[in-house]
């Protein structure tokens, strides 16, 4: 094989594919060749479906052989965090409760994604439930940083960034609920996107929190970026809180032309809790869009203190409910001996769930409880409330707000593991913006002297990923720099 | 010491939309267990409930029936509770925004009109059906009855006896069946009533502790429940004892009430809303709708039936009880026949027909345009009310016009006095001991003279001409 297909964007497989330059096959081939001798390494999959995708790939060829217009992502290898349902090989959320359970039905996203000639090439490894930062929490192992294989890919969706990163597929899908795409997608130095919530209908995504929960992208670059929202955006019925707004084409906003564009900096952001090297790469990818004619304007997000409390106070309450329906009735290994209905669920569940989604599960169930709600549950969407007003506010005097993705570069694995608010912090910087409901974007601006990505965050207003996305591809292209191939998968 | 009972209601009724209240799925009752599922109803993993408007449309209108306040805005709520007839654990349901609420219905107890108010009627999601083999060790769950569209109507506690939860129940089911949303049958659980009792000695106001009767399969049966309940809770404080707070089922074969559970508020279910379901919103332009398309009430069509046709209450009553049977009463009466003779006709002779071979109104072949035919035949002297009954029982076992029939069977009524008269004489002829009775002041003797009479006429006789006819010829002779 010449070529090295594992290697190139979505747009450039797709034109090669619909070009007849290379078949759906071969890159698929390329693609499972590249996991076969890197993803021992990297761990990145928990399910590689290789005969499923050659046959997806062959059943891509055979359309184009018969003149059909394959779609805007004709033989363009995908990866998907196993959080979404399908047909396909098994949906477990990488937690023992759902192991072996196999989806009857592929959810919206996927679905779109098929439609377009996608080929899907297996499951990819998360915290189990999304519920973690460094995918340390999956039942099935944990995934590495391709940058330095010591280090965590950053998480929930850690197996699809790091998939992305090191080549083992061009696009990969993700979940992000306080931060699940874009902190990865920092640690990794690839494009991951979360977008407004409602953009993209949540059908067949296993819930974890549902108000904040919402699919995206991890790409490469940011053209594909933009190629995979066409794909996904846009009104579903079988989710009601999916939007019912027009979606635009979003390639038409990749232009380099960011003149006059207001920046707004979140003085609350840039304080000193903040590593100085990470500081310093986003200034820097300030500094180039300054030069392209954008303006810097400080803002303030005064309740950002407030987030983080906010956050797992109404995410652990969702999810406490979300998570009822895995009882042993139903799903997961029904404790065998348990002598009551009651024995029987907490046997099932004790057993199923890890540490880290027990926590959680108690934490919701405490705040929903009867005497605390009011405390908790109810000052928690108050302060929500507030948050989104902050955003609101700013956004009166901004086009888009440039933060840090994380606040520190990728961290060694078993780190945090032991301090759970201590991980929690990684996503001080992206939970606002799932509060908030508003878009957000990151990616890399930088290797740190350690040799680890840095990420830029660009938050924008409510359905405005136009914005954003110009944004980010005027940076790509004039930042001077390209990230390369990770180092430990060279 | 004398005691007043204090009664709220709880009633659950299933609501007929033709699909579940947020999946696709059908609500046909008798399908076999497991097949009318899809995953949402299943609450499998990824999925999510989109709400049916219909279930909106149709609460509106219960709510608006019963003279509720509908929320423009109010919003679904998930109540946690693990149970394994639960396919999600938890059931959505609406907590502190219910779409209906401060309602009222008049009902009739005792000859008098007494207001129940309604507090609220909120929209949720049936349970799936557990069943348990006899003596335990295996169960089943059914989830053909998950996400079936439920509403549940819970009154103030302004009943005070059985009799007037009978009558709400009564009312509040013609109500329903009226408004076309629910079968209302309660052998199949599309209704399910509870009633929360308690007493407090006469004339004071504090309440006293309640008990929940469930699982009552009728309306009978709750009667005698609450019955039950108001005597066994005097003779416990009567006797110096307590009111225990609990939920008790009702042994329809041994007529009393037993112990369930204890005190369903140690329950604590995390209400909080349901983040995937939007707020409902009805506008003033939907609720306008909602309310122009309702049908006219049995209340006022009771009393316009009175007003109008000049019914007495109680056949008013009778025909307004289902909507099917005062549209076809009244559809009756349209085509010109006499409002009194055609309530008679319908409530007395057409109804014993239906009781007599268990048949429904709407599956008899009486059309009304059939029976307002016949109902003519009668004014018009064509028939006999005596051969209308039979040529009714052969237009209702075959579904032939009347006039039809009356050409089969040569049912015409012989007015001709001069043919009645020969046949008169005949009789007379052949009966000289009843004559002679007769003449001897035995006035008993003439029946048997008319039925001689009407007997040879094989009925076909008019009633009053052979009457007259047979008088004059008795009367001639002597």
């Amino acid at each position: 094989m010449s070529e090295k297909w594992y290697q190139k964007t979505a747009h450039e497989i797709r034109d090669a594919v619909r070009g007849g330059k290379v078949s759906a096959l071969e890159v698929t081939e390329s693609h499972l060749g590249r996991i076969a001798e890197v993803d021992s390494k990297v761990k990145a999959y928990v399910d590689v479906w290789n005969d499923a995708a050659r046959a997806q790939a062959q059943a891509v060829d055979a359309r184009i052989k018969a003149g059909e217009d394959v779609g805007p992502l004709a033989g363009v290898p995908i990866g998907l965090k196993d959080v979404f349902c399908t047909k396909l090989g098994t949906t477990t959320c990488c937690s023992k409760i759902l192991k072996g359970y196999r989806s009857p039905f592929d959810g919206t996203a996927v679905e779109r994604l098929a439609n377009a000639g996608a080929v899907f090439l297996g499951k990819l490894n998360m915290d189990e439930f999304a519920m973690g930062s460094s995918t340390e929490n999956s039942s099935i192992h944990t995934t590495r940083n391709p940058w330095n294989l010591d280090c965590v890919p950053g998480g929930s969706s850690g197996g699809s960034a790091a998939a992305v990163a090191a080549d083992e597929c061009a696009i990969a899908l993700g979940s992000d609920t306080g931060g699940s795409i874009r902190q990865p997608a920092a640690c990794v130095g690839c494009v991951g996107l979360k977008p407004t919530y409602g953009r993209i209908s949540r059908y067949g995504l296993v819930a974890f929190a549902s108000s904040l929960d919402q699919i995206g992208p991890f790409t490469k670059d940011v053209e594909d970026c933009a190629i995979a929202l066409n794909i996904m955006c846009g009104r579903d019925p079988k989710d009601s809180t999916s939007a019912n707004l027009p979606v635009p084409d979003f390639t038409k906003a990749l232009t380099t032309d960011v003149a006059g564009l207001r920046i707004g900096l979140p003085k609350e952001y840039f304080t000193d809790a903040l590593n100085a090297e990470m500081r310093d790469k986003v200034m820097a990818a300030v500094a180039v869009l300054e030069k392209e004619g954008a303006r810097v304007v400080e803002v303030t997000l005064p309740h950002t203190d407030y987030a983080i409390a906010v956050y797992y106070i109404i995410c652990t309450a969702e999810a406490s409910s979300n998570l009822a329906r895995f009882d042993g009735v139903r799903y997961a290994t029904r404790a065998a001996d348990a002598k009551t209905t009651m024995d029987m669920y907490t046997r099932t569940k004790t057993d199923g769930y890890g540490p880290e989604v027990r926590r959680r599960i108690m934490l919701g169930t405490y705040v929903l409880s009867s005497g605390y709600y009011d405390a908790y549950y109810l000052k928690a969407q108050k302060v929500r409330s507030l948050i989104r007003r902050d955003f609101t506010e700013a956004f009166e005097k901004c086009d888009v707000i440039l933060t840090p993705t994380s606040p520190t570069p990728a961290f060694k694995i078993g780190e945090k593991a032991a301090n759970p608010l201590d991980m929690y912090l990684s996503d001080i910087y992206t939970i606002s913006v799932n509060l908030a409901g508003i878009p957000g974007l990151s990616m890399p601006c930088g290797l740190t002297a350690s040799g680890l990505p840095a990420g830029l965050q660009i938050i924008g207003k409510p359905f405005d990923e136009e914005t954003i996305l110009r944004t980010a591809y005027a940076y790509e292209q004039k930042r001077g720099f390209e990230m390369g191939t990770p180092t430990a998968v060279k | 010491m004398k005691y007043e009972p204090v009664i709220g209601m709880e009633v659950h009724v299933e609501l007929s939309t033709k699909s579940k209240v947020f999946c696709g799925c059908s609500t046909n009752f008798h399908a076999p267990a497991n097949t009318n599922v899809c995953p949402v109803c299943l609450g499998m993993p990824g999925v999510l409930p989109v709400i049916n408007k219909r279930a909106i449309e149709m609460s509106v209108a219960v709510g608006l029936a019963l003279n509720c306040t509908i929320s423009r805005w109010s919003k679904m709520d998930r109540k946690n509770y693990f149970y394994p007839d639960l396919a999600k654990n938890y059931q959505i349901s609406q907590y502190d925004l219910p779409l209906c609420a401060n309602g009222y219905i008049d009902i009739k107890s005792n000859g008098a009109t007494k207001r129940i108010g309604i507090t609220r009627a909120h929209l949720e999601e049936d349970t799936a059906r557990n069943t348990h083999t006899i003596g335990g060790g295996e169960s089943g769950v059914d989830f053909n009855r998950c996400g079936v569209t439920l509403l549940e109507i819970v009154t103030e506690p302004d009943i005070h006896g059985a009799d007037e939860a009978f009558a709400y129940l009564t009312e509040l089911k013609q109500l329903l069946r009226y408004l076309d949303v629910s079968d209302c049958n309660m052998e199949e659980g599309s209704l399910r009533a509870e009633a929360n009792i308690s007493i407090r000695p006469a004339g004071t106001t504090p309440f006293g502790t309640k008990t929940e009767v469930k699982n009552v399969a009728s309306f009978s049966g709750i009667q005698k429940a609450i019955e039950f309940e108001i005597a066994r809770q005097s003779k416990l404080l009567d006797e110096g004892g307590t009111v225990v707070q609990e939920t008790r089922g009702w042994d329809a074969d041994r007529g009393i009430t037993f112990s369930q559970r204890a005190k369903e508020s140690a329950h604590d279910y995390r209400y909080f809303p349901d983040p995937d379901l939007v707020p409902i919103v009805v506008d003033e332009a939907w609720e306008k709708a909602i309310r122009e398309s309702l049908p006219e009430l049995p209340q006022a069509r009771r009393a316009r039936f009175e007003s109008e046709f000049g019914l007495s209450a109680y056949d008013a009553g009778v025909l307004t009880g289902e909507k099917p049977m005062a549209d076809y009463y009244e559809a009756v009466v349209r085509m010109g026949c006499q409002p009194k003779q055609a309530a008679n006709w319908i409530t007395v002779e057409l109804q014993a027909l239906l009781t007599e071979h268990k048949q429904e109104l709407t599956d008899s072949k009486v059309t009304h345009e059939h029976m307002a035919g016949m109902l003519k035949l009668i004014e018009d002297g064509t028939i006999s009310g005596k051969i209308a009954k039979d040529l009714l029982a052969g237009m209702f076992e075959s579904g032939k016009a009347p006039k039809v029939l009356v050409e089969e069977k040569g049912l015409v009524q012989i007015s001709d006095t001069s043919a009645i008269e020969a046949v008169a004489r005949e009789i007379l002829a052949a009966n000289p001991g009843p004559v002679a009775d007769f003449r001897g002041g035995k006035e008993k003797a003439f029946g048997f003279l008319v039925g001689q009479l009407m007997k040879a006429t094989k009925g076909k006789a008019n009633p009053q001409l052979a009457n007259e006819v047979l008088k004059r010829v008795l009367g001639e002779a002597e």
